[in-house]
């Protein structure tokens, strides 16, 4: 059951947007969330919404998956959509009973913030769609190498989170085991009340942190017999390096900035 | 007599309409009796493990049904619990699900989520303690504090104290040395011969399984392949090598010595059965 998760799931393929470098990807992910924010008219947001479509598009992903991405998230997006719809006041009335009062406005509010969500959404999803968790901590490490100027242990943390992506997988395999191995003794994790069920966790999380450190421990020592000693001088097996589409992808990116600044800068 | 557990037509799929979809195991019928000792073998991803995992209802077929004393386990919900502490069943490396503080009280665990009075889980405790094994006066340390043997007997009390009519093992013995493994043998068959229960035991080495088992089943690919007492599975040595496990080497050259002429009877597989087996023949040449 707890296999179902998608966190962070990678498709593997050989479409351009797999072949494109993660850091041009990661600079055009950040450069799309901007946009989002920037766009304030409904040109603009089509403008946005078809370099969405086309980068799927050109991806190949399905469209199953990406809605099985935005499913956990439906309650949220109702959320905000109902709190805008009820909370915005405007010139427009369009319901009124009782105490509730909604507005044109508030309609309108609604729909841009659940369409910005689910866009918002929709793009990250397709950056961890394809691109394997290896190259991405790998493109972040390139892009925050200047940092490393101002003592930022960069290599390190890239490092942390490539082994926290590399051990997701694993733990959840791990704390179904277990949690089949303790209920084969009796074990019930989903009854009782609350106080009843946390404590039903502890033969889960007891073994399941004693296994956690046992596997940290041998990390580092498989790390530390294989030389490991941080990142100075390190050299990559896969060096990553910006190919002709990686520009014409960045230029793209470039050209749709301006031009939604232009567009937001005429009132459109 | 109904049997002690059953099968029915067990399939089970994973990740059933998904590009994932995976069939592990298929129309398998299944029983077992009392004070039948059952060797399950096969392959790494032969549906062995997945379907011992459907006898105390950790999973739940996808069709087909598993009946206890002739009762389908998932009837209720009150019946699943009754099931769990009916059928034992021991993981791969079972030292890894220890959480308590003593020993004593990690075996007491399942006793006591069987709603047992005091004394009873106290009573199970020494009691299962002394099938493994495990000597009275490390009940009260640390279950982290043991040895790797140690931890694995202690965790398989675990099991053993709700004194189960089957008691299922998963490879109880990987990873130890050969006399860590001959004592979990040893006393895995003692408490088979106490409680005249049923011991399912998982392995994929034919050579260990072959001396105690009373009945051998084969899985290949989500299906049973052969079923039968030890001497007429070896019968089977090419079918048995197709499947890919390594045949006991005395059933190995038994039979070969049959397809090189000589009248040997089939399913020989222990080193005393074939010496005396050897020796009649030698005998009955010189005889001639």
């Amino acid at each position: 059951m707890l296999k179902d998760i998608t966190l962070g799931q990678y498709f593997p393929g050989d479409t351009v947007v797999h072949r494109l470098d993660p850091r041009t990807k990661l600079i055009l992910t950040i450069l799309y969330i901007v946009l989002l924010f920037i766009a304030k008219s409904y040109v603009s947001y089509g403008l946005v919404f078809l370099f969405l479509v086309i980068c799927i598009a050109l991806s190949r992903i399905r469209l199953k998956a990406i809605l099985s991405g935005l499913k956990p998230l439906v309650v949220l997006i109702l959320i905000t959509a109902i709190l805008n719809l009820f909370y915005t006041r405007g010139e427009r009335l369009l319901v009124s009973f009782w105490r509730i009062r909604i507005y044109w406005e508030g309609v309108r509010t609604a729909a841009v913030m659940a369409l910005r969500i689910m866009m918002l959404i929709t793009g990250t999803l397709l950056l961890t769609y394809t691109t394997s968790p290896l190259q991405l901590t790998d493109g972040m490490e390139k892009l925050m190498n200047p940092l490393k100027k101002l003592h930022v242990p960069v290599h390190e943390l890239s490092m942390m989170m490539s082994i926290a992506l590399r051990f997701i997988p694993t733990l959840i395999e791990e704390t179904d085991k277990i949690m089949n191995a303790q209920k084969a003794r009796g074990a019930e994790f989903d009854t009782g009340n609350l106080i009843q069920k946390a404590k039903a966790m502890l033969p889960l999380l007891v073994p399941l942190f004693i296994s956690a450190f046992r596997r940290a421990d041998e990390l580092a020592t498989a790390m530390e017999s294989r030389c490991y000693h941080g990142g100075e001088g390190r050299t990559k097996m896969k060096v990553l390096k910006m190919a002709g589409r990686d520009w014409i992808a960045l230029g793209c990116g470039a050209a749709l900035l301006v031009l939604t600044i232009l567009l937001r800068r005429l009132g459109l | 007599m109904t049997p002690l557990i059953e099968t029915k037509k067990l399939t089970h799929v994973y990740s059933a309409g998904t590009p994932f979809e995976h069939v592990a195991v298929e129309d398998v019928d299944f029983s077992a009796s009392r004070g039948e000792f059952i060797g399950i073998i096969g392959h790494t991803g032969s549906g062995k493990s997945t379907f011992v995992q459907h006898l105390n209802g950790l999973l739940k077929p996808t069709s087909g049904s598993v009946l206890v004393e002739g009762e389908e386990i998932f009837s209720s919900p009150g019946r699943i619990r009754q099931v769990r502490s009916k059928v034992g069943l021991v993981f791969q490396y079972p030292e890894y699900q220890l959480f308590e503080e003593t020993v004593r009280a990690d075996i007491a665990y399942g006793p006591k989520n069987m709603k047992l009075d005091k004394e009873e889980i106290e009573r199970r405790v020494l009691e299962a303690a002394d099938f493994v094994g495990l000597e009275p006066e490390l009940l009260d340390k640390s279950p982290f504090d043991l040895s790797g043997g140690q931890k694995r007997r202690a965790a398989i009390a675990g099991v053993i104290a709700m004194r189960p009519d089957v008691l299922i093992l998963d490879e109880p013995t990987a990873g130890l040395d050969p006399r860590g493994r001959e004592e979990i043998i040893y006393n895995i068959r003692r408490y088979h011969a106490a409680v005249n229960g049923t011991v399912i035991y998982i392995t994929h080495s034919m050579e260990d399984i072959a001396r105690f088992a009373t009945r051998l089943v084969v899985f290949s690919k989500g299906h049973i392949a052969l079923d039968g007492p030890p001497a007429q599975v070896f019968r089977h040595v090419e079918e048995l090598e197709r499947i890919g496990l390594t045949v006991p080497s005395v059933a190995k050259v038994m039979s070969i010595l049959k397809q090189r002429g000589l009248p040997v009877e089939d399913g020989v597989y222990t080193v005393d059965r074939a010496v005396e087996v050897l020796l009649g023949l030698k005998g009955g040449v010189a005889g001639a």
